[in-house]
């Protein structure tokens, strides 16, 4: 290899382990997580934050990782969706997913299980406007959001306690 | 058709120790046509799902069935398969027979046994279809299995996986020693590279990448993603291209009036005709006009392909829906015999149509060429997608109409608009090669496609321009103007968008200022009971009618899934629409997979809301303005109404198609709705704001 730019080693905590990458800092987390990583569950929609197929939790918050350097994910704990279903509310949200069958060609879906995981996990028990504002980021083309809104109640229902 | 290309049992169904193999020619985009075949085939030979495999989609091994569009699959495809299957399973009934030395009408099947009264001697179905012999060809007329009553819905294939983030769609396929190419756009269709600079290539190249140029055509391909991405902006940088003339600007719909037109009367029952145009409507009391925008595809996930060119067979992995097709015009633009040629069909984002998956299969064969041996994954940017995908085109409709003791006597319809046939296939004068992107941009550049009428039944501008009204007369035109200003091709529902919303608008204002109830009004003019069965169906569910509620029905193509549509609606004091709640009530035959079907419909009918409210392509004579979700905004989750579905069975008709049923009602309806709240009569899509106010002042 030539002279590409300079690499930096970075540690990112993803899914519960500090994994250890040397990336040029620009590259957008999404191309560490897939290329590097082999984590290919988030989807490249955009590389611009305007359709949320790249969803991950960070620190608990749902972040987009297609335009945002990984160096700025550094010491923030990152969750993608190969690793939500180890939280009891992501596993409930994928359930819910497939009991709703809230999916059609499925491209959106991991980002929206991510989004979904996140709202409940800060608002149990959203109202429809709260989870249609927390999706709004979020495109999905094959028209399966009623069956999202579905899932979303399905799994706020079996979290209740 | 399916049949007659894939005329024996075999073509359709094997044997592969206790499982079956179904094979299809139609591939899965998320419409779920996979799990239609396999609930078809669950059917006919009684084996749970986990019993049968669906086989690659690939060329050489699939049936040949052309393109998967039309809302067809099921017709053709399922019923194909239906009757394959229903075949083998009487052959094999008749082998049971002779070796019990019983009447194969005593036999009973069930778990893919069958057995003797009584239940004593019993034989497996599917080592008797693996004998069965190779020529038996497919009985079209084999009785269909009945509906076992405790047949539980089927999940749709890979939910599980997708929920997990572990389904693998063509973007995230990995192949030992694979590399990523990435193409760079020239700034319109109308410019050529005039000169590259050395140093761009220079730099890329002393990376480990290599530059690949074919006159205009140039990409970059690498051992990684990331970096293919940053050196084909570095080489973009070093492009200097001639702009010529740039892209005709004006509004699209002008020159649809203005433009030389290939012009065919269009006979009742949607089959256009060569010969001269029948004279105008006399006497006619309405008229109308309506003018859709071209509009993208805007599949979620940017085209890609996989494609590796070894010695003797170049391999490419395509979400195309149409592999032989796609097959053959690759091979045509290469010079390579088709056979040396194979295609396999991979799951990528939902397309709705002719999107950009044909044209990056064929850039990526392009890169393969130059790196031998080297698995190649091309990937559009998003700015690609929006900006090179062959869009929907343009088009107007006008109607007029004679209404007579509150009836409508007469009737004319005209359609007007570019080709929707932009798809790469075989045809004179090398259609096929014409019809990729990237044949515009290489060393001796091909002339874009220009539209040749489609003549087929409710083909594609004229696609339910015939009202499924019993109107006493009827004159319909088509007008095909080729030659637009941007590349045009299929997108979900071709010219049925357009035509159903005219028709609508239309018999909803007659309707109105005729102060009839806009179904009783449809009803008067309806003898098809099965119409009058799904429009009372809606009538009978809908609640007190808000101020905003519009109604529509159509029959898609006058032949396949009957569908009414209720949409209520709001209008904010910033002219916005706002969904509140769709009814659709359809019927669309023998259903088959009932989720599925549903899916379909409220997906449907979420495009055409889309559609109505948010899309249209623009751009300037420097190029496309729509380029990402921001410029060419869709609907999102802050706007999804409530939608309510009705679905009416009919075990002994046919399966008819459904994936495009809705969207045409749903757009006709949310306009309707809007003339109901405001009084405006829109007549151009989409129905912004700056729509809403506009027609406002203009009233």
């Amino acid at each position: 290899m030539g002279a590409g730019p300079a690499l930096v080693s970075l540690t990112l905590n993803i899914n519960g382990t500090d994994r250890v990458v040397d990336s040029d800092p620009d590259t957008p987390l999404i191309f560490v997580l897939r290329d590097e990583l082999g984590l290919k569950g988030a989807k490249l929609g955009c590389g611009l934050e305007q359709c949320g197929c790249c969803a991950v939790l960070a620190d608990g918050e749902v972040a987009l990782s297609c335009a945002t350097p990984a160096a700025v994910f550094e010491g923030k704990e990152i969750v993608t969706i190969e690793g939500i279903g180890a939280r009891a509310m992501g596993a409930a949200v994928q359930d819910a997913f497939v009991a709703a069958s809230a999916a059609q060609c499925g491209y959106c879906t991991a980002g929206l299980v991510v989004a979904v995981t996140g709202l409940l996990e800060t608002n149990p028990a959203p109202t429809r406007d709260e989870t249609a504002e927390a999706l709004t980021p979020h495109l999905c083309r094959c028209g399966s959001h009623p069956r999202v809104f579905r899932a979303v109640e399905i799994a706020a229902a079996a979290t209740d306690r | 058709m399916s049949l007659a290309a894939a005329p024996l049992v075999r073509d359709w169904l094997g044997v592969e120790g206790d499982r079956a193999v179904i094979r299809t020619g139609k591939v899965d985009f998320g419409q779920r046509i996979t799990t239609a075949l396999l609930r078809i085939a669950c059917e006919e030979l009684t084996l749970p799902p986990d019993r049968i495999r669906v086989a690659p989609v690939r060329t050489g091994a699939a049936p040949d069935e052309g393109i998967t569009s039309g809302s067809n699959s099921v017709e053709q495809s399922g019923h194909a398969l239906r009757c394959a299957t229903a075949t083998a399973r009487e052959a094999a009934a008749a082998l049971a027979a002779q070796e019990l030395g019983l009447d194969p009408a005593r036999l009973t099947l069930a778990d893919g046994v069958f057995a003797a009264p009584g239940g004593a001697n019993r034989i497996d179905l599917l080592p008797l279809i693996a004998r069965l012999n190779p020529a038996l060809a497919v009985n079209a007329s084999a009785p269909a299995s009945p509906r076992r009553a405790h047949d539980a819905p089927l999940a749709p294939r890979g939910l599980r996986a997708m929920v997990e983030g572990r389904y693998a769609f063509l973007q995230d396929l990995d192949m030992p020693g694979m590399w990523h190419a990435r193409v760079v756009r020239p700034p319109h269709a109308l410019a050529r590279l005039k000169s590259l600079d050395p140093e761009a290539v220079t730099a890329v190249e002393e990376t480990g990448q290599r530059v690949i140029r074919d006159g205009s055509f140039l990409a970059v391909a690498g051992p990684a993603e990331w970096p293919v991405l940053r050196a084909s902006l570095r080489l973009a940088r070093g492009c200097d291209w001639d702009l010529g003339e740039g892209l005709p600007e004006g509004s699209p719909f002008d020159r649809l009036d203005t433009d030389p037109a290939i012009s065919l009367p269009v006979a009742p029952g949607g089959k256009p005709e060569k010969g001269s145009l029948p004279p105008p409507l006399d006497s006619f009391t309405h008229r109308l006009r309506v003018e859709r925008p071209n509009t993208l595809h805007g599949s979620l996930g940017p085209s890609a392909a996989l494609t590796v060119w070894e010695e003797d067979v170049l391999r490419i992995t395509t979400h195309s829906q149409g592999i032989y097709p796609l097959r053959d015009s690759i091979a045509d633009s290469l010079g390579l015999d088709p056979d040396t040629v194979e295609i396999t069909h991979h799951p990528a984002a939902g397309c709705y149509g002719h999107n950009g998956a044909d044209d990056a299969a064929f850039e990526a064969a392009l890169v393969a060429r130059a790196l031998p041996g080297t698995p190649i994954l091309l990937k559009w940017a998003r700015e690609d997608e929006h900006a090179w995908e062959p869009a929907a085109p343009a088009m107007a409709i006008d109607l007029a109409a004679r209404v007579k003791g509150g009836q409508i006597t007469g009737w004319s319809g005209e359609a007007r608009g570019d080709t929707h046939r932009g798809r790469p296939r075989p045809g004179p004068d090398r259609a096929g090669p014409q019809r990729l992107l990237a044949n515009r941009f290489r060393i001796d550049p091909m002339a874009p496609y220009s539209g040749q009428p489609n003549m087929n039944r409710h083909g594609g501008l004229h696609r339910n321009l015939d009202p499924i009204y019993d109107f006493a007369s009827r004159r319909l035109v088509k007008h095909l103007v080729p030659d637009g200003p941007i590349r045009s091709s299929a997108l979900r529902c071709l010219g049925a968008v357009a035509n159903v919303w005219a028709i609508e608008s239309l018999v909803d204002q007659i309707a109105g200022e005729t102060l009839q109830d806009p179904i009783a009004f449809r009803l008067a003019h309806l003898d098809d009971p099965r119409a009058i069965t799904v429009l009372e169906g809606l009538r009978d569910s809908l609640g007190p009618a808000p101020e905003g509620r519009g109604i529509a029905y159509a029959q898609y193509k006058n032949a396949q899934t009957r569908c009414a549509i209720a949409v209520d609606l709001t209008v904010t004091d910033h002219a916005e629409l706002r969904l509140d709640r769709i009814a659709i009530v359809a019927d669309a035959g023998r259903i088959v997979d009932e989720d599925g079907l549903r899916a379909q419909l409220e997906g449907g009918a979420l495009q055409g809301a889309s559609w109505a409210l948010y899309e249209e392509v623009r751009w300037d004579r420097d190029g496309m303005l729509t380029r990402d979700w921001d410029s060419y905004p869709v609907i999102r989750f802050d706007n999804i109404p409530e939608i309510a579905i009705t679905l009416i069975d009919r075990p002994e008709d046919p399966s008819v198609g459904a994936g495009e049923a809705s969207p045409p009602p749903t757009v006709a309806a949310i306009a309707n709705a809007v003339h109901a709240a405001t009084g405006l009569r829109l007549t151009r899509m989409p129905f912004t704001p700056d729509a809403l106010q506009k027609a406002a002042l203009e009233a």
